[in-house]
């Protein structure tokens, strides 16, 4: 049976509702636990299979050693040291997906997604995300700047 | 009166893709409708061949924004079939999950842009509204609000834990209440049959000639569902009904589409209260051997068919992707002829058109036009086969 102007009655009840929207950006927005936004990039867990690099759909992703030149050394005893290879990350957030393939093709874990969904700049240089590979003592050194900063 | 020709689109405010409707009018109401497709012809097909296997899942999710986990889920299938990989029945599980919430979430926005077009925005701004309940919930699930990306071959890539199981299920009480509403609502709401009941009629028989596939054609009075006639994943296992309407037009597929969504809440907890244990992908092979396989899904706007040729290399030799809205489009010349100019738009989103899942190929011989017979064209494809080494000449 049509009821004309039945409607009208939710009219009421807005007026004492609470808004439906929130207030971004004044109010932090907040994304699940499980959602794929950045990125990130552990060098030390890194081995240089390349494998996130073949498996990237949108070419986004480099994997660049830093230290190609290296050569194994011998060591006193007669055995020789391999090179310890150092890896540098490059993603390209202008191409970026996140589709998160490359941490599900990483079997190194040296790959994860972050919830930082932030991403939006006016600097074009600055999109493009890159972790080099720090000796332990840099690393260090880096985290006791801060701190006194 | 003189017949004018209005040009609706390919840029129109009323459009949300680009496509050209030419419509033919004597005064108010449309003689005549002719449609122009290919605005947005994004090569991806092509694209394809171009990526492994794994790369072109992502590419082929990208086909649609809404829909995404159709497609998804169709090529991967077809891979797994090339690769005659047989995937956990938890994985089939999880893919008939998030299936369903899109459906519901393709519906939620279908009724927000229909009731748009109708001129009722307070529905609009109501089923968009409780569209985040899906959104939240697909997020989730996947980590993602639009393209998901759960489907892997072999599986999918994430597992529905426990807490995520309580939540959809909270969320899914809230939706049934909500669609309730909107049933209460369009039975009710005299303004809303006023704009929807008699417009764009598709009777039966024209829309089984016109070959219409999804909730248009079950709008129509027919009762087509790949998910009941082919059963894929675990549908075969669930009790569902197919809904269809007789009114044979937009009121009928407003009746469809949101009676479909208490269908999809009616799956989902059936799935999610014996979702089977077990793993939730098994090991992709290094190689996908040579083969080829054809899949048919049914995605939100009705049946969607991939096809899939591997020639035993890294990337697929050929993909091929027949959205469900190039078969629906063939119905909608119809439907405008004889109605009024204002219902265009209506009528235009009624069959939930998606252009650029639609635009695959344009063929355009420039500067040449011919005519042939299909005779013609018979002798011109067994001598264009007869080249490759294939005979078709005894084929009658």
């Amino acid at each position: 049976m049509a009821k004309p102007l039945s409607v009208f009655g939710e009219l009421v009840r807005n007026f004492f509702k609470k808004a439906s929207t929130q207030g971004y950006p004044f109010k932090k927005a907040s994304v699940d636990s499980n959602f794929r936004a950045q990125i990130k990039y552990d060098p030390a867990l890194c081995v240089g299979c390349q494998l996130c690099v073949k498996n990237c759909p949108a070419d986004a992703i480099k994997i660049i050693q830093i230290n190609p030149e290296d050569k194994p050394q011998v060591g006193a005893d007669g055995k020789v040291i391999p090179v310890h290879r150092k890896f540098e990350c490059k993603i390209d957030l202008t191409r970026c997906i996140f589709c998160a393939q490359c941490v599900d093709s990483c079997f190194k874990k040296a790959l994860s997604s972050s919830q930082d969904f932030e991403l939006a700049s006016t600097d074009r240089s600055s999109l493009v995300y890159i972790k080099k590979y720090q000796d332990a003592s840099q690393d260090k050194a880096d985290s006791e700047e801060k701190e006194q900063k | 009166m003189p017949k004018i020709t209005v040009p609706l689109g390919p840029q129109h405010p009323a459009l949300k893709e680009p496509g050209n409707f030419m419509l033919l009018l004597e005064g108010e109401e449309i003689v005549d409708a002719t449609l122009r497709l290919g605005y947005n012809h994004r090569g991806i097909e092509k694209a394809a061949e171009a990526r492994n296997f794994v790369q072109a899942t992502y590419l082929i999710e990208r086909v649609c924004g809404i829909c995404s986990h159709s497609h998804a889920t169709c090529y991967v299938t077809n891979v797994e079939n090339i690769a005659g990989l047989e995937i956990p029945q938890r994985a089939k599980a999880i893919r008939v999950v998030i299936g369903e919430l899109e459906r519901i979430h393709s519906h939620l926005l279908w009724l927000g842009v229909a009731a748009h077009e109708i001129g009722f925005d307070t529905l609009f701004m109501y089923s968009w509204r409780d569209r985040e309940y899906v959104m939240d919930a697909l997020e989730a699930l996947s980590g993602n609000r639009v393209h998901y990306s759960m489907n892997t071959i072999g599986g999918v890539r994430r597992d529905i834990s426990k807490e995520a199981h309580e939540d959809i299920l909270k969320k899914l009480d809230i939706l049934e209440e909500r669609t309730n509403y909107y049933i209460h609502l369009a039975t009710q709401e005299p303004t809303l049959h006023a704009r929807t009941k008699g417009v764009g009629a598709l009777p039966k028989e024209e829309a089984i000639r016109r070959d219409a596939c999804g909730p248009l054609l079950r709008a129509s009075g027919v009762a087509r569902d790949v998910r009941k006639d082919d059963p894929y994943l675990i549908y075969d296992q669930l009790d569902f009904k197919v809904i269809t309407s007789d009114a044979c037009d937009v009121f009928g597929r407003l009746y469809v589409r949101v009676f479909e969504i208490l269908e999809s809440i009616k799956i989902l907890r059936q799935v999610l209260s014996n979702l089977p244990e077990g793993p939730f992908a098994v090991k992709t092979p290094f190689k996908i051997p040579a083969g080829e396989s054809v899949t048919r899904y049914e995605a939100p706007r009705g049946e969607d068919i991939h096809y899939v040729k591997a020639d035993g290399g890294p990337n697929p030799a050929r993909v091929k992707v027949r959205a469900p809205t190039l078969a629906n489009f063939e119905s909608v010349s119809y439907m405008l002829t004889g109605d009024q100019l204002a219902d265009a738009p209506l009528i235009i989103a009624a069959i939930d058109p998606c252009f650029s899942c639609t635009d695959r190929a344009t063929i355009v011989a420039s500067g040449k036009q011919s005519v042939q017979s299909l005779k013609d064209l018979r002798t011109y494809g067994i001598e264009f086969y007869k080249k490759k080494g294939i005979d078709f000449t005894k084929v009658k």
